[in-house]
């Protein structure tokens, strides 16, 4: 250990014998673990496509239309993700999320089909806020609930929340009496993609300009507040770098989007709609981002930020590094623990309406198995079920391997059997993976 | 010492069961502006219950506490914190996955004038207090997990002393510690001690007693057996009082 090149303190005393690239990494201060799962989803990517091209003889997984309906299909068990981090690094588990995304959806449905149209009119433009809210307020308060009862009553969450798995399910299928729920309002839907519910080229640079905007502003600002307490700089090329490579990302995601284009048929429909007059060759509308992929991407950055940057962050972690000392610091760990179950409920809530808008009705099935994927998701990103430890960022990546795996998956022609054998040992396999890089790390 | 001053904190007769366990049993002690008073006494006597009591982490069943001559209600540890009272606990209660910053300001984050938690801020003031108090420590980067005995038990001194704390609590300050970080810890006692903050010291170490503290009190069974002046007591006073609970000049015990 105290030879080993890898610990700080010998590192700082043998800087010429370092290789290229940890001086690189060291400069750049990027975190290790995310290129290794990025490169794991390009693995995963081109492993794919290449074998679609050699054995099916067509490469479908890197294409603008794979990999857009890729992102929309990650949306509701990423959002969900983000929340079950918190849940895990508080060391505890939350087995109900896709009952209660159930749940949710079968209250936003009949709040939106059954109730509203008979108060308001059919397609009355409050509906689907007002549906909206519902199915978030109702995710919120049975979230706060099991939160309460592992918090003041001590019970186990995994018991909690199993014992909501099965309730949560139940009462989904009591409310919508077993029947299918549609069809849901028309803005509604737009939450779930689609081709109008995507935000179009223009649309999409905007979204891809702001970000560019911000990233850069980060690494500017993240310079100055180093400067004002007289910490060591990053060099300017690192900076320059870690801007330059952001931007790259998100204009290569604008470009991405932006050329997936409507299918015929609707362009057809929507220009005899609009008088326009298809010109020779078909008329080209892009879809750009995906309204669910920027209502994930929005969950990412607000929770990065709570996790990162809030005093409410900061005591997750802390409790679950250390429950007893958070505790002996003043912090109000039960209602934390409760507030933060809440949140996961929020998240099952937002996710609900995503399914249910994407399928244009709401099941008392929809979501069925996706606390295993959620949970998946957030342990594949690096989340300790130890506690403690855990990322937003590494959630959605998680979220998008489990998702690019199943796709892909189907692309190729696995049956169901094998994607499910499939994915489970990649779940295993991760969390091996993750445990040897941490021991190399110390 | 100088008892016509207002101690500092007077704890009367504090009472606390834990299912019919009496673990403080009618115990009363105070301590005076600029006095290191050593709770003395067998593992389970009670001492580490007595003091979680003022820190705030248990809550006494009877008893009343007072700080500069008022009555302090003391609820929970951000009471205690509000009555400047700080402690180190035994265990040094750091949150292992978080950095020396982190630790430091628990409870307690400085934030931007937006409400966000300003990480470089409390690095810096950590900093500053470390080059005080521990000038070989480095690692502000890294989570505690991966630092020495010494370096945790300093920032945990470090977080007890940063806060302007006017009582200190220390449990068992120098148990995992090596003889150089002992001397370390000593001469920090003295020097809080000459700024005029109370200590109370919980302590295994009779020499370490009798080497820093002005007075003595001494627990068995949850109940206090005496409080002595330590400059009028041997090393074989106070472990007589310790095993046998007799006060120095007593046949019988006196629990």
């Amino acid at each position: 250990m105290s030879d080993s090149t890898t610990t700080p303190t010998s590192t700082d005393t043998r800087q010429p014998a370092k290789s290229a690239v940890s001086r690189f990494l060291q400069a750049t201060e990027l975190d290790t673990r995310l290129i290794g799962m990025i490169g794991a989803l390009a693995l995963i990517w081109i492993g794919f496509h290449l074998y679609g091209q050699l054995v099916n003889g067509f490469g479908a997984f890197l294409t603008p239309r794979n990999l857009w309906n890729l992102s929309v299909q990650t949306a509701s068990v990423g959002i969900m993700a983000c929340g079950m981090v918190l849940v895990i690094i508080t060391r505890h588990i939350d087995l109900s999320v896709g009952s209660l995304l159930g749940f949710c959806a079968v209250t936003m449905g009949v709040t939106q089909v059954w109730i509203l149209p008979g108060l308001l009119g059919i397609g009355h433009p409050l509906i689907w806020i007002i549906a909206v809210i519902v199915g978030l307020i109702t995710g919120t308060l049975v979230g706060a609930l099991h939160g309460w009862l592992v918090a003041y009553r001590n019970i186990p969450a995994f018991i909690v929340t199993l014992g909501g798995l099965l309730v949560w399910r139940g009462a989904a299928f009591l409310i919508a009496r077993g029947e299918t729920i549609s069809p849901v309002d028309e803005t509604f839907k737009l939450l779930g993609g689609g081709p109008f519910g995507a935000i179009g080229a223009t649309g999409s640079w905007i979204v891809g300009l702001i970000g560019c905007a911000a990233a850069i502003a980060m690494v500017f600002f993240g310079r100055r507040q180093r400067l004002r307490f007289g910490f060591a700089l990053r060099p300017v090329w690192a900076d320059v770098f870690i801007a330059g490579l952001s931007c790259s990302a998100i204009i290569g995601a604008v470009l991405l989007v932006n050329s997936y284009p409507w299918p015929k048929g609707i362009v057809k429909r929507y220009a005899a709609e609009n008088n326009i007059t298809i010109p020779e060759g078909g008329l080209f509308i892009s879809h750009g981002f995906a309204i669910p992929v920027l209502i994930l991407i929005a969950v990412a950055i607000v929770m990065t930020i709570v996790m990162s940057r809030t005093r409410f962050g900061r005591y997750v972690y802390a409790i679950g590094g250390n429950p007893e000392a958070a505790a002996l610091a003043g912090i109000n760990t039960k209602l934390m623990t409760v507030k933060i179950f809440a949140l996961m409920g929020f998240l099952a809530g937002l996710s609900a309406a995503v399914a249910s808008a994407r399928l244009g009705s709401a099941t008392n099935a929809l979501g069925t198995l996706d606390e295993l994927y959620v949970i998946a998701a957030a342990v594949i990103g690096g989340t300790s079920l130890a506690g403690g430890v855990g990322t937003i960022y590494g959630a959605v990546l998680g979220a998008l391997v489990m998702q690019s795996l199943q796709t892909g998956m189907v692309l190729i022609g696995f049956d169901a059997a094998i994607q499910q054998i499939v994915v489970g040992s990649v779940l295993v396999l991760a969390v091996y993976l993750d445990n040897l890089y941490r021991r190399a790390a110390k | 010492m100088t008892n016509s001053q207002t101690p500092l904190v007077d704890m009367r007769n504090i009472r606390i069961s834990f299912g019919g366990v009496h673990a403080v049993d009618d115990v009363s002690v105070d301590l005076y502006p600029g006095e290191v008073v050593g709770l003395l006494g067998h593992n389970g006597a009670g001492k580490s219950t007595l003091i979680k009591i003022l820190s705030g982490a248990y809550q006494m069943d009877s008893g009343e506490i007072y700080v500069d001559g008022k009555q302090a209600v003391i609820r929970n540890p951000r009471d205690a914190r509000a009555h400047n009272i700080e402690t180190i606990y035994q265990t040094l209660a750091l949150a292992d996955n978080l950095d020396a910053a982190s630790n430091l300001f628990l409870g307690r984050e400085l934030t931007t004038p937006l409400g966000m938690v300003d990480d470089d801020a409390m690095e810096a003031e950590t900093r500053k207090i470390m080059a005080r108090l521990n000038p070989n420590f480095k690692k502000f980067k890294d989570p505690v997990s991966a630092l020495s005995g010494g370096q945790r038990q300093s920032v945990a001194i470090a977080r007890a002393v940063y806060f302007n704390a006017r009582i200190l609590i220390m449990d068992e300050p120098t148990a995992a510690l090596g003889p150089h970080e002992t001397q370390m810890v000593s001469e920090l006692i003295q020097q809080l001690k000459a700024e005029g903050i109370g200590i109370f010291l919980i302590s295994h170490d009779i020499h370490d007693v009798m080497e820093l503290c002005d007075r003595a009190s001494v627990m068995k069974n949850g109940k206090l057996v005496g409080t002595v002046d330590v400059k009028d007591v041997t090393d074989d006073d106070l472990l007589s009082m310790i095993i046998l609970g007799k006060r120095p000049g007593e046949d019988t015990p006196a629990v």
